[in-house]
């Protein structure tokens, strides 16, 4: 049975088109099947410290959509390149390498976002969802399928990211990316405040918390046999 | 190719650190020029704001020319010329003794009243902190202060950089009665009184650090500033008699 599907794989591997439904599945199941946040529980840390508002969770997003896909992709190209005792060093500074990098054009051209982001551009790099794709895909993959899976697991990544930072932003300051959706709308007239305690840490986790609720009430999946 | 030879492993190692090396000089010095204007402006900013002058990165420049009137450097009580007091490493002064320390001193104007800004710079608990504080002309009343920090705690120590923490100075004392500095405690809560601030719970060590370092770089500059105020006060030539310099007040 094994033998069979392995050779029907290479079949479809001579002429797999770029989109085939394994290679969507890199994309859409870390978005909700494999989460590297709300399943995985990686990058927590992150996830938390930079969710007050969305400018920055934006960024921060995007930083690590670079990161993720481009450190994919020269991990896959290089694969069979990296001494094998030598390869986690050399995930290292691939990674540590992209980070410098971003980390230096943010503070060229959004040096106040680059500020707010502080110490968590650097930690990019022991974001563990970064150094397991590398470890646990890149190295045994292509890199087109490599870079695949490294934008789900960035995009995984940052639409959590984006979700607390909108809760948080909305309930805490009233505003989105800055404007004052609240204020315009009005609800502040009517004995509405803003609730100050989204703007803490522990906010984030308890947010976190019910998206990672919701998700598995609809998920089925995702739920443990005991 | 046998890609786990010890030889190639050593190869592959160097080579690898020579290009992310070429790459990454090559990203820093490229860019530098743009992240030097950014913390230029920034300071800029800082120096506005600690005289309650609010203003965006953009309007910095435009508006620093309008407020700040002057930019000293002081060596051991006297004007040091030829020395530029923005471009001054703070960093490297404070390892100095005080009286040997360039000292940068930027007279600001508003509202047709003269502000002293003092430049700070200390440790936290993970790094550098530093700030501005600005005097009022009697080289005692605090009028304004901002700090900022590199890397301390965000929650605990980084709270030193929110209004909460900065909004308690304005109106405290550096100055006891008799004219003598006492610097500005940073106090573990119940803080009252002129001379203290109330400390960041959770944050000991950077609150002790924003006290040393208010004492460490104030106090360099009272005898000079003194004189300054003094002899611009009464237009007397600056005779130096601290005494009664203070009793003008």
């Amino acid at each position: 049975m094994a033998e069979v599907t392995e050779t029907v794989e290479k079949q479809v591997k001579q002429r797999e088109p770029l989109f085939s439904k394994k290679n969507r599945k890199l994309i859409t199941d870390p978005l909700d099947d494999s989460n590297p946040i709300t399943v995985q529980v990686l990058g927590i840390c992150s996830a938390l410290a930079i969710t007050v508002k969305l400018y920055p969770a934006l960024v921060m997003s995007l930083s690590v959509i670079f990161v993720m896909g481009a450190g994919n992709v020269i991990i896959s190209l290089l694969r069979n390149l990296i001494p094998n005792r030598i390869r986690i060093i050399v995930q290292l500074v691939v990674v540590a390498s992209l980070v410098i990098l971003v980390d230096q054009v943010l503070k060229a051209f959004v040096y106040d976002i680059s500020k707010e982001l502080s110490v968590f551009v650097g930690l990019i790099i022991t974001n563990c969802i970064i150094m397991g794709r590398f470890e646990a895909f890149a190295l045994a993959n292509g890199p087109w399928k490599s870079f695949l899976d490294g934008m789900g697991n960035a995009f995984g990544y940052a639409w959590i990211l984006i979700a607390v930072a909108f809760f948080r932003e909305l309930l805490g300051s009233g505003t989105l990316f800055g404007y004052p959706v609240l204020e315009k709308i009005g609800v502040y007239s009517v004995g509405y405040e803003n609730n100050g305690l989204m703007l803490l840490p522990p906010m984030a986790l308890i947010t976190v918390g019910i998206i990672i609720w919701v998700q598995r009430a609809r998920n089925t999946k995702l739920i443990e046999e005991n | 190719m046998d890609v786990n030879k010890n030889s190639y492993t050593f190869i592959f190692a160097a080579s690898m650190v020579v290009v992310v090396a070429a790459i990454l000089s090559f990203a820093a010095t490229s860019l530098k020029p743009m992240q030097d204007r950014n913390i230029e402006l920034e300071k800029k900013q800082n120096i506005l704001s600690s005289i309650g002058i609010n203003v965006s990165r953009e309007e910095a420049e435009n508006e620093y020319e309008k407020y700040i009137k002057r930019e000293l450097v002081i060596f051991n009580n006297e004007i040091k010329e030829g020395v530029a007091a923005f471009a001054i490493d703070l960093s490297k002064e404070i390892k100095k003794e005080p009286t040997q320390r360039d000292a940068p001193l930027y007279i600001a104007e508003r509202d047709g009243t003269k502000y002293f800004i003092l430049p700070l710079r200390g440790k936290g608990l993970w790094g550098p902190i530093w700030g501005y504080i600005a005097l009022e002309q009697n080289v005692n009343t605090v009028y304004g202060a901002v700090f900022d920090h590199k890397t301390e705690t965000p929650g605990l120590g980084a709270e030193i950089s929110t209004p909460i923490f900065m909004d308690q100075f304005p109106g405290k004392k550096i100055l006891n009665d008799q004219g003598e500095f006492v610097s500005i405690q940073v106090m573990k809560g119940n803080a009252s009184g002129d001379y203290q601030v109330d400390g960041i719970s959770g944050g000991t060590i950077t609150s002790v650090g924003v006290q040393d370092m208010l004492d460490d770089c104030i106090q360099s500059y009272i005898p000079f500033l003194k004189q300054y105020s003094g002899s611009a006060a009464t237009a007397q030539a600056r005779l130096g008699n601290e005494d009664e310099v203070a009793t003008i007040e």
